[in-house]
């Protein structure tokens, strides 16, 4: 663990990420003690440009504050994407693991049906799941999912095909260990590294996706989110640039910084790439 | 074997490989959407204002909606096998005919898209390898990363408000200037200048993948041996980078621009979107809202096959540029 931190802070960029990371975390944490009012709520005049009538970003044409949408959009992209990403490598790790370790039919099938969902175009699909399962946050999440899981499946498969005839494998098949337990308590365990790096990238593209379906208005209309202010002040960019300007920079930083740490990681988790390069 | 007749009978494998995808595809869109709430005459219904079950009743018997799942989804198959891809309720024609009218507008983005990503990305990744670790490639590197994490929509909305709103350089919508009546030359350089910024938008993220790969693999080939040979031969530093390394690198690149082209799909939707651009992503997400069964089927089933046939040549044309690839 020592060792790992070292080799992660040695890295300029990855320790930047983690910094705005860190800050969108904290104005995520506290949305509700700086902005305890709804974000959907008014809070004044309609339109203000950044820094006037009390509006630190300006409002929008509903007099909602654009500074308190983008501390409460802040929780929604963080929680979807990482629980997106949670299901999707589940999903992709079990499939990964049964073809990897079993190879045959088994891996034919579960690699025929891994092809046909990478052959869609993921974000068509998205649009698609979450409008026929009515936009929520489930829904969302479900969508990024299912498009989201094959990368992991066909990196797990690897790692299992490459691992599954090794030494410790065959010896632990002769003292008579259960499938399940070999893929999961010793075959698993030595793939991690490539799964966290593949999984913390995931993040920022499941946060893209989410950003995405906000903007062309399938987001869940509850709750505030980064890319259904975008999508909201589209029509006012001829007077209130505003409006549309922040939320993307939030985006933007976030996908950035996550980017940047998962980078960090792969440097960190993954010495030998490192040497090599 | 003769070469020519392994690389017909690789051909037909991978087409064999794919046949069973898009059945699948097919398959899976028609279930999927069947899930979906209401059906079209629904919504038809919806819109008139007063619809009679009668009426609703006589109208699900014309459109077939009336019969079990499978029987539908059995004249379904049948008709995508003789390219006959239904009947859209809304818009009063024929899918095929719909999405071929937009298919234009969409395959003009694309190919402008690709071009400008897989060009600028060639050069910018041969740029910041050639300056390894100078300001060049700390420059290429940070515009790469910063574009990667960019929404497509935002970028889109920020050139519209900086290129169109404020210089009015370019307009802020559509595919060209319907009111002008242009003809021959002037309207096709009406529709380039329409075309300037949802290109720049929809490349941008390939642009900094491009640039990303094309770096790693110009590093990667330059510590191959061949290059240290034709050094020791004598040939120029110039020569080694533009005739041994570059062609080398660029296979990588091929490859990617096909695996993206589904990618590429989704992202037009949204590009399409904020541009009013009247493409197969507008069509997509209008019928989406219009729940129009038979047209997202068309598209979603094209976009399929448009993937599968791209891979496909891709594969054929990697080969043929890299002749030690086994095809057999």
């Amino acid at each position: 663990m020592h060792s790992f931190w070292k080799r992660f802070a040695r890295n300029r960029q990855a320790l930047f990420g983690l910094a705005i990371l860190g800050c969108i975390l904290i104005m995520a944490a506290t949305a509700h003690l700086f902005f305890p009012t709804d974000p959907f709520s008014l809070a004044g005049q309609s339109m203000s440009p950044p820094g006037q009538n009390g509006f630190l970003l300006g409002s929008d044409s509903l007099g909602r504050d654009v500074a308190a949408g983008i501390a409460h959009g802040a929780k929604t992209s963080l929680l979807i994407g990482l629980v997106a990403t949670l299901v999707a490598v589940l999903i992709g790790v079990i499939m990964g693991a049964l073809a990897g370790y079993y190879g045959g039919i088994v891996d034919d099938l579960l690699m025929r049906t891994t092809e046909m969902f990478q052959t869609i175009p993921s974000f068509v699909f998205a649009i698609l799941l979450v409008a026929i399962m009515k936009p929520s946050i489930e829904s969302i999440v479900i969508a990024i999912a299912v498009v989201s899981w094959p990368a992991v499946a066909r990196l797990v498969r690897g790692e299992f095909l490459s691992l599954r005839n090794r030494e410790f494998v065959q010896a632990c098949h002769t003292i008579g260990m259960s499938d399940v337990r070999i893929m999961l308590g010793e075959i698993l365990p030595n793939c991690l590294s490539p799964i966290i790096v593949i999984g913390s990238l995931m993040v920022a593209t499941a946060i893209l996706i989410e950003s995405g379906l906000a903007f062309l208005g399938l987001g869940d209309p509850n709750i505030m989110s980064w890319g259904f202010q975008v999508g909201a002040g589209r029509t006012l960019l001829r007077s209130a640039w505003w409006v549309c300007t922040f939320p993307g920079i939030a985006i933007l930083l976030t996908v950035l910084a996550i980017n940047l740490v998962g980078e960090g990681l792969n440097d960190a988790l993954n010495p030998r790439l490192r040497e090599r390069s | 074997m003769s070469h020519s007749a392994r690389r017909l009978r690789y051909v037909l494998k991978r087409l064999i490989q794919a046949l069973p995808i898009v059945l699948a595809i097919v398959i899976m869109n028609f279930f999927l959407l069947q899930m979906a709430e209401g059906d079209a005459v629904d919504v038809l219904a919806g819109e008139a204002g007063s619809a009679t079950p009668e009426y609703m009743a006589e109208l699900r018997a014309k459109f077939g909606l009336d019969q079990p799942l499978p029987v539908q989804l059995a004249v379904y198959l049948k008709n995508v096998l003789t390219f006959d891809l239904g009947y859209s309720f809304r818009h009063e024609m024929p899918v095929s005919q719909l999405i071929l009218d937009r298919m234009i507008p969409t395959m003009l983005l694309m190919v402008s898209t690709i071009m400008l990503a897989v060009g600028f990305g060639v050069l910018l990744g041969l740029i910041a390898a050639t300056g390894l670790n100078t300001w060049r490639d700390t420059a290429i590197s940070i515009f790469a990363l910063i574009t990667y994490a960019t929404p497509l929509f935002w970028v889109g909305l920020m050139l519209i408000v900086v290129f169109s709103l404020n210089l009015g350089w370019f307009p802020t919508s559509g595919m060209e200037n319907l009111t002008m009546f242009y003809e021959g030359w002037d309207r096709v350089i009406d529709i380039a200048h329409h075309l300037v910024l949802p290109t720049i938008t929809l490349s941008l993220f390939y642009l900094a993948l491009y640039t990303r790969l094309m770096r790693a693999s110009m590093l990667e080939q330059y510590g191959q041996d061949y290059v240290t040979t034709a050094r020791a031969k004598g040939v120029t530093e110039r020569r080694i980078i533009f005739v041994h390394v570059l062609r080398n690198a660029l296979l990588p690149v091929v490859t990617m621009a096909g695996v993206q082209v589904g990618a590429l799909i989704g992202g037009s939707v949204i590009v399409e979107s904020v541009f009013a651009w009247p493409g197969l992503g507008m069509l997509a997400f209008e019928a989406l809202f219009a729940r129009d069964l038979n047209l997202l089927l068309g598209i979603f089933l094209l976009s399929a096959l448009l993937v599968v046939a791209v891979n496909l040549v891709v594969d054929i044309i990697y080969s043929s540029l890299d002749p030690r690839i086994e095809v057999g």
